[in-house]
């Protein structure tokens, strides 16, 4: 930590003025490639929208944070043009700052809360968090903000899974001066981050370099290791000899609809054809060796961001056109604003208030989808109208490719080797509020806990673990 | 990485490869596969253990040259490196009270029926091998099935060259006419387990068959190894690979492991560009 800086500081005059817009690449020429979209402030940029900032004596942005980043604190960093200063900051809250500025839906949480909000132009926070964790990333390793370390206190930890969650908890537990060890299963860490969310959308460079400076901190990433099967947890705490655990293993299993035709050739899980994209660079096939069908006229089914992932990623990939089929209206979708204008920007279809009955087939391969239009029923629990089908009203859609992005459910494969680990229902971890189990010194957090929600909150998850594994570590 | 330790060529397209991997090997099982990736490059591929040792920390599969990944399997020899190994994958095969069985192996599929027929005969069960190929020259690991304690051991050869002549379903429904098995297990190319599962049900002898769905994830994640059985959506690799071979849809599973095949030719045809090794 540096020493507290004693001088007065100049009081801060808010400027008044609307958001800095973000630069973006041309929505024609970005769906060529698989280039990032948004550009990112530069200093100047970021500067002039941090100057329009309140600096609110009760911040309720920070309220609006899952994970209560101290937003006001960063910003007002910015302001004072001591960026490094806002890399800490905003470091002792969030492990992925860079991450986090691209694909948090900031509409929903601080810039919601912003008192800015009431005139349409709440502060840009996504974006200035982006420009630090840009910042601190472009600078030469040895430069980077980096946590103080405790002194090594002895004890080792393993951690499942390399997702937000996992990467946030090895980090905080590297901090506090324990040894840590990530197991992943697949043979890139970085979960959601790397499998599913879209380069152009979340380079996978910037995510490899937050991982790295994890690696430098100490803590160790074993690849290739399925936690059930090559070890379980009862292993990890026994054999391998650690004294605690943490859970972070996501929720990966992909839902399918169960509508007949869906094992037909072409019918993809969001899952599926994002992680040969992404994880395995189908994009760059034959030079990658992972191929995927590329249709012409691709169908996803879904309105959450794995929708839009999914249908921007099939324009890239060269489809003539690509329809997004949801049953309830747009503004009912769950995606994140910004990924909606996106795909809109880019010419995906919206076909709203439909539902799919079947997927239509010949030779085995896709050839269409029968959907059936929906129309808004009286609100259910969720407060969303429910809908409900037009009788009569069944269509086909033609198209070559079908994506089901349907969410996913909780993955068995690790707790079916823990019979006494405590799940709901459905399949989930319970834990208490500091993320422990029914089991002594095995942690979870992240989606495997809450179904599936998002990085930032996986990551406060993974981080609020890791205070309570360091407190039981020390009473152990 | 995963080091080779040992290549071996069994016939003019098979190999044999043994890889340390010491934690794959401490938890494998008969019948469960792994995932591996060549090469940076690679594509997660899923092989199924032809063998291996917890104590000395090898496992062992074998592969018959088709594709790109395979091409690739061909060209490395001990001390060079696999970029990946994940596993153990899927359930094991059971093994043990299942009384009078019939292994049937057709092709590289023997490589998965060894290990198989070898834990049950080592569970108490009596075990048939019927080990099949299109000649002679593709037969393979016809020694390591002698040296089992099995009841009897059949080669069929589709050309004669080899045994007796003829598919393995002839053999496999001679036993089943006789009353002879209780149980049976087919290994091999889907239209082989295919044609096995219809020969048994005749006789409503119940039959496993070790599916190979095209797989990126292997562990659940992603649904690229669906399979319909008896009407019901599975993952190939988390549910099975075993499944009743009574249920299974063959043709949807024939016809899902063709989605590439074009691709695949274009990999490959583009990777032998630069390659001289003739195969
Ligand atoms: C396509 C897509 C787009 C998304 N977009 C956004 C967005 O814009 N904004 C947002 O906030 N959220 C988004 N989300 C949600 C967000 O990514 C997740 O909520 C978040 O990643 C959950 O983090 P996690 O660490 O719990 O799990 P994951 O990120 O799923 O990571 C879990 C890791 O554990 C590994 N693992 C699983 N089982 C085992 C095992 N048995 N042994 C070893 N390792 C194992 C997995 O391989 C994986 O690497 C998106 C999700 C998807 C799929
Ligand atoms: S291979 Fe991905 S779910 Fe089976």
């Amino acid at each position: 930590m540096r020493p507290v800086d004693e001088t007065p500081k100049p009081r801060h005059r808010p400027v008044k003025g609307t958001r800095i817009p973000m630069r973006e690449n041309d929505p024609l020429e970005r769906i060529a490639s698989f280039t990032e979209v948004g550009l990112g402030y530069d200093a100047a940029e970021a500067h002039t929208e941090a100057m329009r900032c309140l600096q609110c004596a009760k911040p309720p942005c920070v309220d609006g944070c899952p994970v209560h980043i101290d937003i006001k604190g960063f910003i007002g960093k910015i302001i004072e043009g001591d960026e490094c200063a806002g890399v800490e900051v905003l470091k002792t809250r969030n492990a992925l700052p860079a991450a986090c500025g691209r694909v948090c839906p900031q509409e929903e949480q601080c810039e919601a809360s912003c008192v800015l909000q009431r005139t349409g132009q709440p502060i840009a926070i996504g974006r200035l968090e982006r420009y630090l964790g840009d910042f601190d990333l472009a600078r030469v390793p040895a430069e980077r903000c980096r946590p103080e370390i405790a002194p090594a206190s002895g004890k080792r930890v393993a951690v499942v899974g390399s997702g937000p969650a996992g990467l946030a908890c090895a980090g905080e537990l590297a901090m506090r001066g324990h040894g840590v060890t990530v197991f992943e299963s697949l043979h890139v860490p970085g979960g959601v981050l790397v499998y599913g969310i879209p380069e152009f959308r979340l380079p996978k460079a910037l995510v490899q370099a937050e991982i790295d400076m994890l690696a430098e901190i100490g803590v160790r990433i074993v690849t290739d290791a399925v936690v059930g099967t090559t070890y379980t947890i009862d292993d990890l705490l026994t054999a391998e000899g650690f004294d605690a655990a943490f859970i972070g293993s996501g929720a990966g299993l992909p839902i399918f609809s169960g509508i007949p035709g869906e094992n037909l050739n072409g019918v993809y899980s969001s899952n599926e054809f994002l992680t040969r994209v992404n994880l395995m660079r189908a994009y760059e096939f034959p030079r990658s060796d992972t191929p995927v069908w590329r249709g012409r006229t691709v169908a996803v089914v879904g309105g959450g961001n794995v929708a839009m992932d999914a249908a921007r990623t099939a324009l890239r990939l060269g489809a003539a056109h690509v329809m997004l089929v949801y049953r309830r209206a747009e503004e009912e979708m769950p995606a994140r604003h910004e990924e909606v204008h996106h795909a809109r920007q880019e010419g995906v279809e919206f076909v709203m208030l439909c539902s799919p009955q079947e997927v239509l087939g010949r030779d085995g391969f896709v050839t269409g989808m029968r959907v059936t239009r929906m129309e808004l029923g009286e609100p259910d629990e969720s407060g969303r109208r429910a809908p409900m089908c037009v009788i009569g009203s069944e269509f086909d859609l033609e198209c070559d490719t079908v994506i089901m992005a349907l969410g996913t459910r909780a993955n068995p494969l690790l707790a079916k080797a823990a019979p006494d680990l405590e799940l709901d229902k459905r399949g989930y971890i319970v834990t208490d509020a500091d993320g422990a189990t029914n089991l002594p010194g095995v942690y979870a957090g992240g989606d495997i806990v809450t179904g599936s929600a998002t990085v930032i909150r996986a990551m406060g998850a993974g981080k609020d673990a890791a205070r309570a594994m360091d407190a039981w570590l020390r009473r152990s | 990485m995963f080091e080779v330790l040992a290549t071996r060529q069994l016939s003019d397209a098979v190999f044999e490869m043994k890889v340390a991997a010491p934690a794959v090997a401490a938890k494998a099982h008969a019948g469960q596969f792994f995932i591996l990736r060549v090469d940076a490059e690679g594509e997660r591929v899923p092989f199924t253990f032809s063998d291996w040792s917890a104590e000395e920390g090898w496992i062992r599969f074998i592969f018959m040259r088709v594709g790109l990944t395979t091409h690739k399997l061909t060209h490395l020899a001990a001390g060079d490196f696999l970029a990946d190994v994940a596993g153990p994958l899927g359930v094991p095969s059971h093994a043990g009270g299942l009384g009078r069985v019939a292994v049937v192996g057709g092709g590289v599929g023997a490589a998965v029926a060894y290990p198989v027929a070898r834990a049950m005969c080592a569970a108490g069960d009596e075990v048939t091998v019927i080990l099949g190929a299109r000649n002679a020259e593709l037969l393979i690991l016809e020694d390591e099935f002698r040296a089992l304690p099995l009841k009897d051991l059949v080669v069929m050869t589709d050309d004669g060259s080899a045994g007796r002549h003829g598919l393995v379903t002839a053999p496999l429904k001679e036993l089943c006419e006789t009353g002879a098995i209780d149980h049976a297990m087919a290994i091999g190319p889907a239209i082989m387990m295919k044609f096995c599962a219809a020969t048994t049900k005749e006789f409503a002898v119940p039959t496993v068959v070790s599916l190979n769905p095209i797989m990126v994830d292997g562990t659940g994640m992603c649904g690229a190894c669906r399979v319909s059985v008896g009407g019901e959506m599975k993952f190939g690799c988390v549910d099975g690979p075993d499944f009743d071979g009574h249920l299974v849809d063959f043709e949807e599973l024939m016809s899902r492991q063709r989605v590439y095949v074009d691709d695949e030719r274009v990999a490959d045809a583009e990777f032998s560009k630069g390659c001289s090794c003739g195969l």
